[in-house]
């Protein structure tokens, strides 16, 4: 490629420059609209501008004024975490035991776990709907958090299988000659080594609970666990003349901000090739 | 330091495939063991199970006395290098090889001196901070035998530890590896492929077939007097030349020329009750350019005149191939040992012969030479089942 001349390199790279340019464009333009709009006063609301004439933070402090969008920022938390935590730890030990281990039944488990995870979901909506009322598990956290693992587990199993897949085997083998129990081998050379496999799985998680909107309205009935998405949907304005517009940008805004902390929080941990070295290469 | 005995130990993997077959083996405090045989013949599976990495079917393993089927590797203090090395990247060298120490709770000014000493041994001392991904791989090998050698465990397993290197550096580690074992005086077994490693680096060859030993020996043992066609085709390079031939009032016919048999060979071939067909081998060294041979031993040898295919000429003596029409010696052995080395496929009909001539001879590629064969150095073989008939314990 070097040897190419300058003119078509140059050329090249204002066309990359310009695709990207407008992909990002594409992208950012809509959550730069709701954020225009999040600042934006009651007043200027509807006018139709990018840039917010008359700049506010009225719709942040109304959001945040009432329990409605406080208490479902809570329960998105709450929930999200927890369901990712369990998710994540039991997709772990799922997945080393499929990549590691040959045992009866490891594919008919793979196969189930691909099924759920193709399994449209708006069937599942109304059967669980039934089922968590007469448990009594209905407008509560377990009640998502269970749904949330359910669908959750199958693509942290499959991220995460493929990292461990990555890790040769011999390492463990090597900490078992070095005196390491399967615990330790575990802990001290396997786990590091998959670290990145287990934030990468972490943040897919993490952003599918955030953002699930079905489950979420389908299961809930009060402020008791209502999330976000859901909870912005109610949104009626503080008063019951308002336009909501502003408040649900606001919100939307706010949402946002925990997912970007997630991914960069984590994103410094994964470390691609990290691998490497490991064996002759 | 212990020594290791192999009582009937067998391997069956979960799927049926019967990797190894009762191998008995004694491998004496402060032996070095080599295991060969191609590809696939249980070496590394024997290995393992020394190891503890598998489960052992049957029979039994004793280390320093004892039986330690049942032990995790942990358990049997045995320390063990990989061929991928299997170096734990997200530590440094001092790191990976203090792991072993570190897991054994050794306190730290111990690891530390430990440490210290083992790179000193493997040259190592500058590299200690370093990541194995930023390492040579001839480095990568020093830390992996670093990892084994600094708890000082009760016996090394290696499984063809230089197979990732170049030739230059294979031959320089080989010599490290071999001063490094006597220096320590630790019991090892070692794996390998390569001919070379077999012979020079071990007390004792291990020669495996399919999951059964062929024979156990020292090294010229094994070259000299080898069981089977097996062992002697495998032991050698280059290998040993295979002729059908027949046996015939205490005379040799073969397509090399008619050889009277020594006494010594008669005896050992009427002892053996051989068959009248038999298998001729011969290694390379024991031709020669005819025109070089003294009259009166000339005479004692079997002779053949035939046009050289190849000369190849190696400074201090020449490499002469042939190929003499007629039927390939065949055996099954023969047929696993060209699979082996990949020569299955080669279309030729007709016997292919290797001689070393000494440097002085005339041979010219191309033209006729005379070539002559030491009638003392044959080995007989029974075709049926490659036994060797010209045998002795010595
Ligand atoms: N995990 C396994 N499951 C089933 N069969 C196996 C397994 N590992 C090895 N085998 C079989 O056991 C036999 C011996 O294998 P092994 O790895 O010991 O050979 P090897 O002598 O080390 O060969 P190489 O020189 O190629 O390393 C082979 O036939 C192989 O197919
Ligand atoms: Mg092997």
């Amino acid at each position: 490629m070097a040897g190419i001349g300058g003119a078509e390199t140059t050329g090249k790279k204002v066309g990359w420059g310009l695709l990207n340019a407008v992909v990002v464009i594409y992208a950012l333009l809509p959550v730069l609209w709701i954020v225009s709009l999040s600042f934006k006063s009651s007043a200027t609301l509807a006018d139709g501008n990018f840039i917010p004439r008359e700049w506010s933070l009225e719709n942040y402090q109304n959001i945040f004024s009432t329990s409605e969008f406080t208490r479902a920022l809570i329960n998105s938390i709450g929930i999200a975490l927890i369901a990712t935590t369990i998710a994540v730890v039991f997709g772990t030990m799922a997945a080393y035991a499929i990549a590691r281990l040959d045992f009866p039944g490891k594919n008919l488990l793979v196969g189930v776990s691909l099924l759920i995870a193709m399994f449209p979901q708006v069937s599942l909506v109304s059967p669980l709907f039934e089922i968590e009322r007469s448990l009594g598990l209905f407008d509560t956290w377990p009640g998502l958090i269970l749904p949330y693992i359910t669908f959750a587990l199958p693509l942290a199993i499959y991220t995460l299988s493929a990292f461990f897949r990555e890790i040769p085997w011999e390492l463990e083998k090597a900490a078992k000659m070095d005196g390491a129990t399967p615990g330790q081998a575990f802990r001290r050379v396997i786990a590091p080594l998959a670290a990145p496999g287990v934030f990468t799985t972490a943040i897919l998680v993490f952003i599918f609970c955030w953002n699930d909107f079905l489950f979420a309205i389908s299961l809930t009935s009060t402020e008791q666990s209502r999330t976000v998405p859901v909870a912005l949907s109610f949104f009626t304005g503080s008063s019951q003349f308002e336009d909501p517009a502003g408040s649900i940008a606001a919100a939307a805004v706010v949402i946002t901000i925990p997912i970007i902390l997630f991914v960069l929080f984590f994103q410094r941990r994964i470390v691609a090739g990290l691998t490497s070295g490991a064996v002759k290469g | 330091m212990a020594e290791i005995v192999l009582d009937k130990v067998t391997k069956r993997y979960p799927d049926g495939a019967l990797a190894v077959q009762e191998v008995n083996l004694e491998i004496a405090d402060g032996e070095f063991i080599i295991l060969v045989g191609p590809s696939g013949c249980g070496k590394s599976t024997t290995l393992n199970m020394i190891a503890g990495l598998e489960d052992i079917t049957d029979g039994e393993l004793r280390i320093g006395g004892q039986r330690v089927n049942e032990k995790a590797p942990k358990d049997r203090d045995i320390a063990m290098v990989f061929q991928s090395y299997a170096l734990y990247p997200h530590m440094t060298v001092k790191e990976n090889m203090a792991f072993p120490l570190r897991l054994a709770k050794v306190d730290n000014a111990t690891v530390e001196k430990k440490v210290k000493e083992a790179a000193e041994i493997l040259d190592l001392s500058q590299h200690l901070d370093r990541k194995p991904s930023n390492l040579s791989g001839g480095q990568r090998q020093r830390v992996a035998m670093g990892r084994a050698i600094v708890r000082s465990p009760k016996a090394f397993l290696m499984d063809e530890p230089l197979s990732n290197l170049d030739a230059k550096l294979r031959v320089q580690m080989r010599t490290s590896v071999s001063r490094l074992q006597k220096q320590l005086g630790t019991t090892t077994v070692y794996v390998t492929h390569d001919q070379t490693e077999a012979m020079t680096l071990g007390d004792r060859v291990v020669v495996m077939r399919g999951g059964v030993v062929q024979q156990i020996g020292a090294p010229q043992f094994l070259y000299d007097q080898p069981a089977n066609l097996f062992v002697a085709g495998f032991i050698g390079s280059p290998s040993m030349n295979f002729v059908p031939a027949t046996l015939e009032n205490g005379a040799l016919r073969s397509i090399i020329g008619d050889v009277t048999l020594t006494d010594r060979i008669r005896q050992l071939v009427e002892a053996a009750d051989a068959p009248r067909e038999v298998i001729l081998g011969i290694r390379p060294e024991h031709f020669e350019d005819a025109a070089l041979v003294e009259p009166a031993k000339l005479s004692a040898g079997g002779k053949f005149t035939h046009q050289v295919d190849v000369l190849e000429s190696m400074g201090s003596d020449k490499y002469a191939y042939f190929n003499l029409t007629g039927e390939q010696a065949a055996s099954a052995e023969l047929q696993e040992l060209a699979a082996d080395a990949g020569s299955d496929d080669v279309p030729g009909d007709g016997i292919s012969l290797v001689t070393r001539l000494s440097s002085a001879s005339g041979a010219v590629e191309g033209a006729s030479a005379d070539i002559w064969f030491d009638a003392d150095k044959i080995q007989l073989f029974d075709p049926s089942n490659g036994r060797n008939l010209t045998y002795t314990e010595r």
